[in-house]
């Protein structure tokens, strides 16, 4: 692997040998301290949205509350995203130290890993995991019970706000916000709902302290990022990667030698054709269309035989299945710009109905009520404007 | 934390109460933000998204409903950016809607055509994705139609069903394109716990859900020869059907409805608050004979009473609470008591054969319709009521039939069946009953006028949920001495959510009172599923004023007073009330139902 194609082993490498030693020392500093070493660390959440981890954890704990809760989300739903999976299977400990940390900086005593449906096999040994943490929890002196939350299958349920609908029985909607979940979360108490790898970024934060986990990324986007790698690759797997790498060096380390785009982060991400490839840099704000890029962590590769035009297809299914369906610009836009390409393709409509369509997605951005419809523009403007002959042949 | 938030829109300064939207900020000063999902009545919940804003700072636009305003906002409610989206999002939704506004029922009275007009849709900017099995009406209520295809998914219905009425009758099924509302197992609204009250048609803003309409039926009635057909009116008629008719919420229209009514061909133009004194009668002495079974005999008798003559509340708990009947009085409601009368004593009296007669009733109501339909309600030998029509519907063929309403002279109610009390006219609100029932009862037992100011029981009157009031008998008439000391406690519960809190409170063995009053709709009939929308708490409030204002002009204001009602005692029911005749035309019984 090249130079600058660094590879660390931040967030899966060795556990410490003495288990919940992070934990422990937490528990001996006052709150504030590891707030700031948090926001100091410049840690952001690695769900996607990239919210500063130390300012939400702030949030929860100023709020007097008896109860609060530490959410884990392991929904992980973004097609082509599998390593929260590897994080659970490989370095649970790690995630139920940063749990409990949370725990204890905001004062929750219960906590629930929202699992994804489809890792149910996982249930039985992170339950051996979960009990083995209650006696640690009980020794330190911390009064905090973790359980496993099996989710349903919607993408939609990883949305922090569905998610917390979801636990508390009701239908997998996103809610309003404000109220954000650090003030009204899980039945109305304030919540920390965080990436399981942003959890374990914050234990490793505790660990190595904010100076150190700095130094490992560009500006802006500090720390290490699992990266997912897929599609038209000889070496599809998860990669613990730092952050701040060009998309140039990632094909070379990853292509088959005929990439013709990434997307990245999913389908709620962004193509990047070959021509942007040297330009682009991944990390937030890595200056995509002036937008942060999502970190997700996915990386899908796409060589040319691969049709754009059925890549874009796929998404837009996927989207207009997996909306949750309440909102209008996400309900409908998203049947309107899958039926909108194909009258397209087809010769129903002229070609430059196409930004009519563009036109859409601005709309879908501005107006949806949560991230999903608010995110379909990214794929599909970046791929009908960097593939727009595909589109129409 | 300051507690008043200053904020500008469109550049005017505002100041309002922490936790004040930006939408009702806007209102306050009178710029109208338009909405969809947002019902005054209602939790918000902000997914139509039509009522978005721009906010400065923000990277979105905010939906103004949703959006609780913070100190130093700058708000904007008609930039280009947001007037794009809005028409934007109006055409998506035209695009999944089945826009057949010439034969819509709601066509003029519709919150998506007024937006569509307003916004002037081009509706050639995106395909129809209209799916064909939205198309099949449901039709299988006696009460309800749901029309998928006019649906527009802002879940008002969904959080009326659950919020208002606890019924839970209709909920959300599915997710993404295929996302609907949908009942248990998407059965047919028949077969399910729906209750027919309506709530859901009167806070749907298109034509989506609406209430089945017989008026048909009856417009042939009329037209053919051979038979009479009659029609009650409700007392909360009155004062809503001006809403449909150019009138303001609150007009009182009584004479010209009569008016309208007999012009338009009914035979006979009758008040079912004739049947509403009737029924104070009936029921007040059944609530006495059950103290009576209670205090004197020491029998097993089921108390608290409950009223019977709102028939949504009555399907409620029939279906929430089938071990609780017993509790629910035994008379039918004033209108199936009509429905019984008209075919046995009117039929009768005018010398007409009762198979020639179409006994219709004009009601606030859509469950109605489901109760003229009940198989026991045929105890004249005939269907008692032929057809419950809404208040709309009435409204409807008084436009159909070319009547200039407002012109029209007043008419009074045709007699026999006509006459009636301001005790009667309080039905038609909440608390209504229970007070008619109290200056009765009252009398009954003591002699002697009801002890408040001119009558007038206000503890009971109001729009607060759950109201309650306790009246002392004292210095009773010989016959009553055993009520002597007795404090009465009544309860007044409006909206079936409400009425849930009574029934648990009976279901534990806790519930203090005597005689409980339940209305199914929130406000009583004069917010009933079958009045004019829209319907919300300053509509509301207006209608009960007209209402009380009937009452305070009534010379008799008593229903054992209603000289019609003498006589009918004296010439029909000769056994008196709860007597043989009584409990064979009057009286009725009830059927358990599941919970689903
Ligand atoms: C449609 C949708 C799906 C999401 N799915 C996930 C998910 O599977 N896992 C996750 O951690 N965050 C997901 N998110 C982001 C969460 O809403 C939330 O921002 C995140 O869990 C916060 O954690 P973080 O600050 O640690 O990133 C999703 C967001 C949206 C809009
Ligand atoms: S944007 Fe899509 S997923 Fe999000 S609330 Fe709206 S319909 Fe649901
Ligand atoms: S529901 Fe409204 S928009 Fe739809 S057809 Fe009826 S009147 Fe027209
Ligand atoms: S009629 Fe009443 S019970 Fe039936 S669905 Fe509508 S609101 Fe629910
Ligand atoms: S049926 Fe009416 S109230 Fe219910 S979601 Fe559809 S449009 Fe809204
Ligand atoms: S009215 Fe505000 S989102 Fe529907």
């Amino acid at each position: 692997m090249s130079d600058r194609l660094k590879r660390v082993d931040v967030i899966l490498g060795n556990y410490h040998p003495e288990k919940y030693k992070i934990l422990a020392g937490a528990m001996e500093r006052p709150n504030k301290d590891i707030i700031q070493d948090l926001i100091d660390s410049g840690l952001k959440g690695r769900g996607g949205a990239g919210f500063l981890t130390g300012l939400k954890w702030k949030f929860a704990a100023q709020v007097p509350s008896e109860e609060k809760y530490v959410i884990c989300n392991a929904d992980e739903g973004e097609p082509g995203t599998f390593k929260d999976r590897e994080i659970l299977t490989k370095v649970p400990r790690k995630v139920l130290s940063g749990m409990g940390i949370c725990a204890k900086v905001i004062g929750a005593k219960k906590g629930y890993i929202y699992l994804r449906g489809e890792y149910k096999f996982l249930v039985a040994q992170l339950n051996d995991q979960i009990d083995e943490f209650h006696t640690y929890c009980d020794k330190l002196g911390l009064d905090f019970r973790v359980e496993i939350f099996l989710g349903s299958g919607a993408y939609v349920c990883g949305e922090e706000t569905a998610l917390l609908n979801s636990i508390e029985g009701k239908r997998g909607e996103p809610r309003n916000k404000p109220p954000f979940p650090t003030n009204e979360g899980l039945f109305g108490k304030p919540t920390v709902v965080n990436n399981v790898e942003t959890l374990v970024s914050a234990m490793m934060v505790c660990k190595i302290g904010p100076d150190q986990f700095k130094k490992l990324g560009i500006q802006d986007s500090h720390g290490s990022k699992l990266f997912s790698v897929s599609g038209d690759t000889p070496r599809a797997g998860i990669y613990d990667l730092e952050f701040g790498l060009s998309l140039e060096e990632f094909v070379k380390e990853f292509g088959d030698g005929d990439t013709k785009a990434v997307q990245v982060g999913g389908a709620s991400g962004f193509c990047v054709p070959r021509k942007k490839f040297s330009q682009t840099t991944i990390g937030y704000k890595a200056g995509l269309d002036g937008d942060n890029l999502p970190t997700g962590g996915s990386m899908m590769l796409f060589n040319s035989s691969r049709s754009m035009y059925h890549v874009l297809e796929n998404y837009l299914e996927f989207f207009e299945e997996e909306s949750c369906g309440q909102c209008t610009p996400c309900r409908i836009g998203c049947q309107q710009l899958k039926k909108g390409i194909d009258a397209v393709k087809r010769g129903i409509r002229p070609p430059e109905y196409l930004d009519q369509l563009l036109k859409l997605t601005e709309t879908m951005k501005i107006t949806a009520k949560c991230g999903l419809g608010q995110s379909v523009a990214n794929s599909f403007s970046s791929i009908v404007e960097n593939f727009r002959e595909e589109m129409i042949y | 934390m300051e507690n008043i938030i200053s904020l500008t829109i469109n550049g005017i300064d505002v100041s309002v109460d922490r936790g004040t939207s930006i939408l009702e900020a806007a209102k306050k000063i009178n710029i109208r933000i338009p909405t969809l999902c947002y019902h005054e009545d209602l939790c918000v919940a902000g997914n139509c998204r039509v009522c978005v804003v721009e906010a400065e700072g923000y990277r979105t636009l905010i939906a103004s409903c949703a959006t609780p305003c913070e100190q130093g906002m700058k708000i904007k409610t008609n930039t280009p950016k947001v007037r794009n989206a809005r028409r934007d999002l109006i055409a998506l939704l035209v695009s999944e809607h089945n826009t057949q506004c010439t034969t819509c029922y709601r066509s003029t009275n519709c919150e998506l055509q007024a937006l569509a007009s307003e916004y002037n849709i081009d509706n050639d900017i995106y395909m129809s994705i209209l799916k064909p099995e939205h198309l099949r009406i449901d039709k299988s209520s006696w009460s309800i139609e749901k029309d998928d295809s006019k649906c527009v998914r802002c879940q008002r219905c969904v959080r009326t069903c659950s919020e208002l009425q606890h019924v839970n009758a209709i909920t959300v099924a599915h997710k993404g394109k295929d996302m609907k509302i949908s009942t248990f197992m998407d059965l047919p609204m028949n077969e399910v716990v729906c209750v027919n009250c309506g709530q859901c048609v009167i806070h749907c803003p298109t034509g989506a859900l609406t209430e089945r309409r017989y008026y048909d039926d009856i417009w042939n009635a009329i037209g053919d020869e051979k038979k009479k057909v009659i029609i009650n009116t409700a007392p909360s008629v009155r004062v809503a059907i001006g809403e449909m008719l150019g009138y303001g919420p609150g007009a009182s229209v009584t004479g010209k409805m009569v008016s309208a009514l007999k012009q338009i061909g009914f035979n006979m133009v009758l008040d079912t608050n004739y049947t509403a004194d009737l029924t104070i009668i009936e029921e007040g002495n059944e609530l006495l004979m059950r103290l009576k079974k209670a205090l004197v005999n020491k029998e097993e008798v089921a108390l608290p009473m409950i009223t019977s003559c709102s028939p949504g509340w009555v399907k409620f708990i029939e279906h929430m609470y089938p071990d609780k009947l017993a509790h629910l009085s035994t008379c039918k409601s004033p209108q199936q008591m009509f429905g019984a009368l008209s075919k046995t004593y009117l039929a009768e009296k005018m010398g007409i054969e009762p198979e020639n007669i179409v006994s219709v009733a004009a009601m606030p109501c859509a469950a109605k319709k489901f109760e003229a339909n009940r198989p026991e309600m045929k105890s004249s030998g005939y269907q008692d009521i032929d057809a419950g029509l809404t208040t709309r519907e009435i409204g409807h063929m008084i436009k159909q039939a070319g009547v200039d309403f407002k012109e029209l002279i007043d008419s009074d109610f045709d007699s026999l069946m006509g006459d009636s009390t301001g005790a009667a006219v309080i039905f038609g609100a909440t608390g209504g009953v229970m007070e008619a029932a109290l200056r009765t009862a009252y009398e009954i037992i003591t002699g002697r006028d009801v002890p408040f100011e001119k009558l007038n029981i206000t503890p009971v009157r109001g729009l607060e949920g759950i109201k309650e009031a306790g009246i002392l008998i004292d210095n009773c008439l010989p016959e009553w001495n055993f009520l002597e000391g007795v404090e009465l406690k009544v309860a007044v519960a409006h909206g079936l959510k409400n009425a849930r809190i009574i029934m648990e409170q009976i279901e534990a063995g806790t519930s203090p009172y005597h005689f409980i009053e339940v209305m199914a709709c929130p406000g009583g009939c004069i917010g009933g599923g079958g009045q004019p929308i829209p319907t919300n708490d300053d509509v509301r409030k207006k209608r009960i004023k007209a209402i009380y204002d009937e009452d305070a002009g009534k010379p008799i204001r008593k229903s054992h007073e209603n000289p019609e009602i003498k006589k009918i005692y004296e010439e029909f029911l000769v056994d008196g009330p709860l007597g043989h005749m009584s409990h064979k035309l009057l009286h009725t019984h009830y059927t358990k139902r599941n919970r689903y």
